[in-house]
C-alpha cells in the first residue's frame, strides 16, 4: 500500500475517532492570524492592527494614563457596530455620563458593579461561559497591583482558553501587566500633562454674563512676569478649562501579524518629528478631549439608542 | 400522505361535516393525584406512548374499559390494539409510580374525622377495596396505598385536560371534570386522518401526565359513552354506534341509581340488550327518562356542543404532606410543576412570559410556644411568599426556568418552612426569531438571562443591568435597569460589506482619526479629602494620605439643587492637576527614562511637551456647601 494511501487512511481513522470532540484535529490552525477589529482609536488601529478577536487584551498604566478612555472607544465602537458588551467593573467607577460622552451605546453594555476582585473574577468567568458578547472588559485599574498580583496565572489562561476560538475580545484594564503570556496583545498606557485653556479676565468675562459675578469676587492671580498680559491672564476661572490630555500606548507584547508578515508594533509610526523617540518605542499617542456638554443631558442617550 | 389519502381514511367520508373527539380520564381523581409523581418521575420516552401502535378502528374491536366499573376485565386478542395497553403497563412496571400498577384508595380528607374511601382504581377495586369504606378498613388490605383526595391536584388535571383539546381545537366543551368532547369537524387537512388526531390527543395528553381514552365518532353522545366505555383509542364509522356501543355495560350511560336497579333486575345488562327494548313498553314503565337511556344505547341521541371559553391561565398548584425547608427538595416540587406547566403551554403552542411562585408557609415555630392572643390569633395565619419573574422572552424550556427560579430563590430564600407551591405562567406567543449569517453575535437569550441571573447572585440584583442617566441636574446621578439589548439589523448594503470583510482584518479604516473623550472614573462613595486653599483656590491637596501639588485649577463650577428636599446639594465643583508630592517616581513621565533613549539633555529636549517627573493625576474635586467638607469625586483617566 502506497504511503500516501496509509497516510489517508490513518488520517480517517484519527478523524473518525475525535469526530464529535474535536473540530478537524488534523488541520493547521495559525494562531497568529486573528480577526481584529477597530479599537475606536485610530491611532491604536494603526499601531496594533486592532483588537483581536478570541483574545485577551490588556491594557495597564497608572492612574490618569488614559486607559480607561481607550476602554471607552473600543467599548463605543463595539456598541455602535451592534454588538453586546460587558463591563466587569472592579471597584464600580465606571461613570455612565463619561461613557454616554464617549458614544457608548449603553442599552448594549451590559455592567457588573463588583466589590472586590473575587466577584469580578467569578463574574468574568459566568460572562464568558455563557457568550456571545463582542467585548467583555474587566476594569481592574483601581485594585491595588498586590492584590491583582495574587492571581494565579492558571486564571488568566483559562479566560484565554475559554474566549479562543468565540468572537469575543477580552479586554484586562490594570496597574501592572498581570496576564503575562496569556495577553495576545499588551499596552501599556501614558499620559502627558492636561492642555489647559487660558484667556484673561476680560475675555473671560465676556464669555458668559453668569460668570461676571464669579469673577468678580475673585482676587486676580499673582504672577511675577512683567508683561500685563500674562497678569491678566487667569487659570483658575470660568476661562480656564481641561481641554484635552494626550496619551501614550506602547506595544509591549502582540501576537498579530500584519499583512506584511511583520509582528506588530514593529512599524515605522509617521508621527511628527518632536515624537521620533517614541516611534522606536513602537509607541503612539492620541488626544483625549473632555466633554463639557455631555453632564446632565439626558436626552443623548435616546437618541444614541435610537 | 397526500389530501386525497387522508379523505379516503377518513371515516365518514369526504362529505361528512360532522365529527367530535371525546376524551376522558378513567381514575380521574386517583390520576390527579398521581399525575404530578408519574409525570416527574418517569422517563420522557416512556411516558408517550409508542407513536407506531395501532389503535382499534370500527373494524378492530377494542376492548371495553375494566375502568368503568364493570366486573368483567376483557383482554383483547389482537396485537396491534394491545399496543398502547402494553406500553402503559410497561411505564407503570417500570416506575411503580403510576395509578394502574398499584392499589391506590383516596380518602376525603375534608371530612374529618369519618374517613371514607371516595376513589380507587382497578388493582384497589380488584383487592377489594369500595367506596365509602371507612380508612380504618381500608388501612387492613396489605399494600393499599392510603392517599388524601386534592382538589388543587385535581383543577390542575382538569385545566391540563382541556388545555390537551384546545390544542387541537377551540370548540371544546367540558362535559364533566374527566370529560371535555372536541368539535374535530374539518381538522382533516391539518391534522390529518380521525386516527392521527386520536393518536396525537393522546400523546399530548400523556405529555400532560394523564392517561386517557379517546373516542371519535360523528354523533357527540356516542363519542362520549365510547371515550367512557372503550380503552385506548376508538374511532366509530357513520351508522355503526349502535353496534359499538352495544357491547357496554349500562353503567357507562350512568342511568339513575332507581332505573338501573330496575335495569338489572330485567337482565338487561349491555347497551345493546337495552336498544332491542320495545320502545313503548319501556316508556310505560320508566317514563321518559327510560326513553331517552334507551337512545343513547342505540347511539342515536344527539345534542348541541356547548363551548366552553379558552381561557389563559397556566397554574399548577400542589400541596405538601410535609413541609419543605430546604431548596434541593424544593427544586424537586418546582421542576414537577414547571415540567406540567410548560407541557400544557407547549400544548396551546405559547410560552411563559411572566413567572410567579408563590409559597404558603408554616408558621414559625417559636409562634407555637407564644400564648398572647395576637399571637395565637396569627398562628393560623399562613405565611405567604411571593416572587414574580419577568422573563425577556417567552420561554418554555422547564429546566431553564428551573434553574432562573432556583437562582432567585438563592438570593431571596423564605423565612419559613413551605407547605403549598403555586407557580402560575402568564401565556404569550413563543418567540420567532433567526439569526443572521451577517448580523454580529448576539448572546442567546435563553442563556443571557440565566447568566443575568447568575451573576445577580454574585454581585447583588441591583449590581447587574444596564446604566440609564436620571433626568436630573445632580452629578452622577444614574439607575440600572433591567439589560436587555437589542439584537441589530443588518440591510443589504451592510450585507454585501459583510461579505467582503470576511476573512480580512476588519479594521474600520474609515474612522477619522478624531480626538477620543476623556474618561472619568468615579469614586463611590466620595473621598473625603483635604484642601489647602491660597487666594480662593485650591493649592495643595492631600488625597488618600498623600500631598499633592495643585498645578491648574478649574472652578469653581456651582452647582446646587431640591433645596427643598433632604437629599439637597450644593456644591463647588473644581477640576486639578496635581503633582504628588513625594512619589517614589516609578511612574514618572510619559515612559521611564531608562527606556527614553540615553542620550544627554540637550536644549532640543528642553522644547519638548512636558511630562511630569513626579506622579500626577487629574481629579475633579469638590466643596459640599451642605455638608462643609472637601470631597474628591473622580478622576480623569
Amino acid at each position: 500500500m502506497p504511503i500516501s494511501t496509509r497516510s489517508a487512511a490513518l488520517r480517517l481513522q484519527v478523524e473518525t475517532a475525535l469526530a464529535g470532540r474535536v473540530l478537524s484535529p488534523l488541520e493547521f490552525r495559525d494562531r497568529t492570524l486573528v480577526e481584529a477589529v477597530s479599537s475606536g482609536i485610530g491611532e491604536i488601529d494603526e499601531l496594533t492592527g486592532g483588537l483581536p478577536r478570541g483574545c485577551l487584551t490588556e491594557i495597564f498604566g497608572g492612574a490618569c494614563s488614559g486607559r480607561s478612555s481607550l476602554l471607552l472607544a473600543a467599548l463605543a465602537a463595539r456598541t455602535r457596530a451592534g454588538e453586546v458588551c460587558a463591563l466587569v467593573d472592579g471597584r464600580d467607577a465606571f461613570d455612565p455620563a463619561a461613557g454616554l460622552a464617549a458614544g457608548v451605546n449603553l442599552r448594549q453594555l451590559l455592567w457588573v458593579r463588583c466589590k472586590n476582585i473575587e466577584q469580578a473574577l467569578r463574574a468574568t468567568d459566568l460572562l464568558i461561559q455563557g457568550g456571545g458578547f463582542g467585548l467583555i472588559a474587566l476594569d481592574l485599574s483601581d485594585e491595588a497591583a498586590r492584590v491583582v498580583r495574587q492571581v494565579q496565572l492558571s486564571v488568566w489562561f483559562r479566560f484565554r482558553r475559554a474566549v479562543e476560538g468565540t468572537p469575543t475580545i477580552l479586554f484586562l484594564l490594570g496597574q501592572e501587566s498581570h496576564a503575562k503570556t496569556c495577553a495576545s496583545l499588551v499596552l501599556r498606557m501614558e499620559s502627558e500633562v492636561g492642555v489647559w485653556t487660558e484667556t484673561t479676565r476680560e475675555k473671560a468675562s465676556a464669555l458668559d454674563p453668569v460668570v461676571q459675578p464669579i469673577l468678580a469676587v475673585r482676587p486676580s492671580p499673582k504672577t511675577t512676569s512683567a508683561d500685563n498680559e500674562a497678569q491678566e491672564k487667569i487659570s483658575h476661572a470660568a476661562g480656564c478649562l481641561l481641554e484635552s490630555a494626550k496619551s501614550w500606548a506602547e506595544v509591549v507584547r502582540s501576537r498579530m501579524q500584519s499583512a506584511d508578515g511583520q509582528p506588530r508594533g514593529s512599524r515605522v509610526m509617521s508621527i511628527d518629528a518632536r515624537e521620533m523617540d517614541r516611534k522606536r518605542m513602537n509607541a503612539a499617542g492620541f488626544t483625549l478631549k473632555t466633554q463639557w456638554n455631555y453632564l446632565h443631558k439626558p436626552e443623548n442617550q435616546n437618541a444614541n439608542e435610537g | 400522505m397526500g389530501r386525497r389519502a387522508i379523505a379516503a381514511r377518513n371515516l365518514f367520508g369526504a362529505s361528512a361535516d360532522m365529527a367530535f373527539a371525546a376524551i376522558y380520564v378513567p381514575e380521574f381523581m386517583v390520576q390527579a393525584v398521581v399525575r404530578a409523581e408519574w409525570h416527574a418521575e418517569l422517563p420522557a420516552k416512556l411516558r408517550r406512548p409508542d407513536p407506531t401502535y395501532r389503535v382499534a378502528s370500527s373494524v378492530t374491536k377494542s376492548r371495553p374499559d375494566p375502568t368503568c366499573h364493570t366486573t368483567k376485565i376483557c383482554h383483547s386478542e389482537r396485537s396491534e390494539e394491545s399496543a398502547f395497553f402494553r406500553r402503559t403497563s410497561e411505564t407503570d412496571s417500570a416506575a411503580h409510580v403510576a395509578s394502574r400498577g398499584r392499589p391506590i384508595a383516596l380518602i376525603d380528607a375534608g371530612a374529618a374525622p369519618l374517613f371514607s374511601v371516595v376513589a380507587a382504581n382497578a388493582a384497589a377495586r380488584n383487592a377489594g377495596i369500595c367506596l365509602g369504606m371507612t380508612k380504618a378498613n381500608a388501612a387492613q388490605f396489605a399494600g393499599l396505598e392510603i392517599r388524601a383526595r386534592s382538589t388543587v391536584a385535581e383543577k390542575a388535571a382538569r385545566a391540563a385536560l382541556r388545555d390537551v383539546g384546545w390544542s387541537v381545537s377551540p370548540r371544546l366543551e367540558e362535559t364533566a371534570p374527566d370529560l371535555i368532547v372536541l368539535d374535530v369537524a374539518g381538522l382533516s387537512a391539518l391534522l390529518g386522518t380521525h386516527e392521527q388526531i386520536a393518536e396525537l390527543l393522546a400523546v399530548r395528553a400523556a405529555d400532560c401526565g394523564l392517561r386517557v381514552n379517546v373516542a371519535i365518532a360523528e354523533n357527540l353522545l356516542a363519542a362520549e359513552v365510547a371515550a367512557r366505555g372503550f380503552a385506548g383509542i376508538t374511532l366509530i364509522a357513520a351508522r355503526e354506534e349502535a353496534a359499538r356501543i352495544g357491547e357496554l355495560p349500562i353503567s357507562v350511560l350512568s342511568p339513575p341509581e332507581e332505573m338501573a336497579e330496575t335495569l338489572a333486575l330485567w337482565g338487561i345488562k349491555t347497551c345493546a340488550q337495552l336498544a332491542r327494548l320495545p320502545v313503548l313498553q319501556l316508556s310505560e314503565r320508566l317514563g321518559q327518562a327510560g326513553v331517552r337511556l334507551r337512545t343513547r344505547a342505540r347511539g342515536a341521541a344527539s345534542r348541541a356542543l356547548v363551548v366552553a371559553e379558552a381561557d389563559l391561565t397556566f397554574a399548577e398548584e400542589l400541596e405538601l404532606d410535609d413541609a419543605v425547608e430546604e431548596l434541593e427538595p424544593l427544586s424537586f416540587v418546582l421542576g414537577r410543576l414547571l415540567d406540567q406547566l410548560c407541557a400544557r403551554l407547549t400544548a396551546r403552542a405559547l410560552a411563559a412570559s411572566l413567572l410567579r411562585v408563590r409559597f404558603d408557609l408554616q408558621p414559625a415555630f417559636e409562634n407555637a410556644l407564644d400564648v398572647r392572643t395576637e399571637v395565637v390569633r396569627a398562628k393560623n395565619v399562613q405565611g405567604i411568599y411571593e416572587r414574580t419573574m419577568q422573563l425577556p422572552v417567552p420561554m418554555r424550556d422547564a429546566k431553564l426556568l428551573l434553574k432562573l427560579l432556583r437562582l432567585r430563590l438563592q438570593g431571596n430564600p423564605p423565612g419559613s418552612p413551605i407547605i403549598k407551591v403555586l407557580v402560575a405562567a402568564e401565556a404569550a406567543r413563543p418567540r420567532v426569531a433567526q439569526g443572521g449569517l451577517f448580523l454580529p453575535s448576539f448572546p442567546d437569550v435563553e442563556k443571557l438571562e440565566l447568566t443575568l441571573a447568575r451573576l445577580a447572585g454574585v454581585v447583588g440584583e441591583g449590581n447587574v443591568g444596564s446604566p440609564e442617566l436620571m433626568d436630573t441636574h445632580r452629578p452622577g446621578e444614574f439607575r440600572m435597569k433591567r439589560f436587555s439589548p437589542l439584537r441589530a439589523e443588518v440591510n443589504g448594503s451592510d450585507r454585501k460589506k459583510s461579505v467582503r470583510k470576511r476573512g480580512s482584518e476588519n479594521i474600520d479604516k474609515h474612522l477619522p482619526k478624531q480626538s477620543s473623550a476623556m474618561s472619568f472614573r468615579v469614586f463611590r462613595p466620595p473621598l473625603p479629602i483635604h484642601v489647602n486653599s491660597r487666594e480662593g483656590r485650591p493649592a495643595e491637596v492631600f488625597l488618600q494620605g498623600r500631598r499633592a501639588e495643585v498645578r491648574k485649577a478649574s472652578g469653581p463650577w456651582r452647582t446646587s439643587g431640591e433645596w427643598w428636599r433632604e437629599e439637597q446639594w450644593s456644591e463647588d465643583q473644581w477640576d486639578l492637576e496635581v503633582c504628588f508630592v513625594g512619589g517614589n517616581g516609578s511612574r514618572t513621565g510619559a515612559f521611564p527614562s531608562a527606556k527614553v533613549s540615553p542620550r544627554k539633555s540637550t536644549q532640543k529636549d528642553a522644547a519638548k511637551p512636558e511630562t511630569f517627573a513626579k506622579e500626577f493625576g487629574r481629579y475633579r474635586i469638590y466643596f459640599d456647601v451642605v455638608r462643609q467638607g472637601w470631597f474628591a469625586r473622580g478622576m480623569y483617566d
